[in-house]
């Protein structure tokens, strides 16, 4: 029995004690924000690489998403004649969900593997180590810029996936479903509210946040050679894509859960 | 004066460094040889503050390195990593000057690269190399680059890891060579750690070798050969016989 409990809690201890970690790397990088010196340059090239390179994939995603929601809320409505609410469910099935995390899940896997891995591999190089022996703070100069990057650009990239899922949307519904078209504009303006928007930009806040912290914290922590390079990129991407999930869950529940 | 004192490192149960006395002179060259897995790295690592000692003091020119105020410290030290570590999305120019780019040495840009491009040319690199990605480069040169860098700020103190690991035995004397002269003519304090004889042949005034987490022997290098301590006649000879293990 008390075994049983024993390897129970171990994992539980474990998981909590990662969650420790990041908790305390993440108060780490908040802080760094407010002390010098401030890297412009990887900040900006943190905001290319994040925001700028992600739209053609963000873009993609949303507009067959958009699509395919149509498609099923016009397929699921038609069972009890519900089938005209199909501009307002794609616009708040966007906005309030789907928008932010899918973009928020694509970012994981585009922009987390790829800072995890980029900083796993300077570690090993010991390029970590040269930037401390050239008096630089990786944290300022490696996560600080990645993480404000990904915090200020993906509620950019969720409202722009949000407004081309509803146009996927739009372009079936009008193109292969027989809706018209000012109506469908009209409906969905007339049914989004402001709330709606705000909520979907300050998941992607938190969703950019954690995708780019997470990238930054398994890089750092990276083990030695290429096992442990795929190791940090691995774990990076599980790590935010659950934890975008949890926290879109908590924010909802925030949000529109009275 | 580098003064290392009782200094202890463990990773876990293997124990790497177990009391490492060592000093080192203002204006030497001093080489920590050992065999791979001795713990030389973790020594440069602990003396730098990039792995924290369990125990033991570590001084320079009589201050403690853990009271000393990070960036004024390192602003001393110059380093040339094994793999030369230089930064993949930085051209070597960026490279070499990365210390005059930003922080409280930095420079204004045009200066800076003219500075980098002097330095590359003192370890002999022609200056349409600037301009290169470090990927573009070759092992030597990337070593090179790393040389030039270490040195770009003038540092009071350099550490040369490994520095002739992976090269061939002209471009290793090329880079003994280079260490030597720069060293001089700064008047650099240097530690360079290898476990290469010509390198310890061609840059050591003194000698220490690291073995079993202590320093077993050191003096200057002109008495190496004459030393009877057997963990040192083995190593500078290369024999699988005697106190040092074969098999680690």
């Amino acid at each position: 029995m008390t075994r049983a409990v024993a390897a129970l809690g171990r994992p539980v201890l474990a998981a909590l004690a990662a969650f420790g970690r990041v908790a305390i790397y993440a108060a780490q990088t908040l802080a760094a924000l407010v002390r010098p010196p401030f890297y412009g340059r990887e900040f900006l090239a943190a905001l290319v690489h994040i925001g700028w390179l992600s739209l053609p994939v963000v873009g993609l995603t949303a507009i067959f998403t958009g699509g395919a929601l149509a498609l099923q809320i016009y397929a699921g409505g038609q069972r009890f004649n519900a089938e005209a609410v199909v501009p307002q469910i794609v616009a708040i099935g966007m906005v309030r969900e789907l928008g932010p995390v899918l973009v928020g899940l694509m970012i994981a896997a585009r922009v987390t593997s790829s800072i995890a891995a980029e900083i796993a591999t300077m570690k090993v190089t010991e390029q970590i180590d040269a930037l401390v022996t050239l008096s630089t703070n990786p944290m300022k100069y490696l996560t600080l810029p990645r993480v404000l990057a990904g915090t200020l650009t993906v509620p950019m990239l969720v409202a722009v996936g949000d407004i081309i899922g509803i146009m996927g949307g739009f372009l079936v519904a009008t193109g292969q479903l027989g809706f018209n078209k000012a109506a469908y504009i009209q409906n969905t303006l007339d049914f989004l509210e402001s709330a709606d928007v705000v909520s979907s930009l300050i998941k992607g806040a938190v969703f950019g946040f954690i995708a780019t912290l997470m990238g930054c914290y398994h890089g750092m922590q990276s083990g030695r050679g290429a096992m442990g390079v795929g190791r940090a990129t691995k774990s990076s991407v599980a790590g935010a894509s659950i934890m975008i999930l949890a926290a879109n869950f908590l924010l909802t529940s925030v949000m529109f859960g009275s | 004066m580098i003064e290392l004192s009782h200094v202890t490192k463990s990773f876990g149960s293997n124990h790497v460094l177990r009391g490492v006395d060592l000093v080192v002179p203002k204006g030497q060259s001093m080489v920590v040889i050992g065999g791979s897995g001795t713990g030389k790295s973790v020594l440069l690592k602990c003396i730098l503050g990039l792995v924290r000692p369990d125990s033991g003091t570590i001084t320079l020119d009589g201050q403690d390195v853990a009271q000393a105020e990070r960036e004024a410290f390192l602003a001393r030290f110059g380093m040339l990593f094994q793999g030369g570590a230089l930064f993949d999305s930085l051209r070597v120019w960026e490279n070499v000057a990365f210390r005059l780019l930003r922080g409280p040495l930095r420079r204004p840009k045009t200066e800076a690269r003219e500075i980098a491009i002097e330095k590359l040319r003192r370890v002999g690199l022609k200056p349409e190399t600037a301009d290169l990605f470090p990927a573009e480069l070759s092992g030597g040169m990337q070593k090179r680059v790393g040389l030039a860098r270490a040195i770009a700020a003038a540092p009071e103190i350099i550490f040369f890891d490994e520095p002739t690991t992976g090269l061939d035995p002209i471009m290793a004397g090329v880079i003994n060579d280079l260490i030597r002269e720069i060293v001089t003519e700064m008047g650099a304090t240097a530690i360079t750690i290898t476990h290469d004889m010509t390198s310890v042949r061609a840059i050591a005034d003194r000698v220490a070798m690291l073995h079993g987490g202590v320093i077993q022997w050191t003096g200057p290098v002109a008495e190496l050969d004459a030393t009877p301590d057997p963990y040192v006649q083995q190593f500078i000879h290369g024999r699988a016989e005697g106190p040092i293990a074969a098999v680690r």
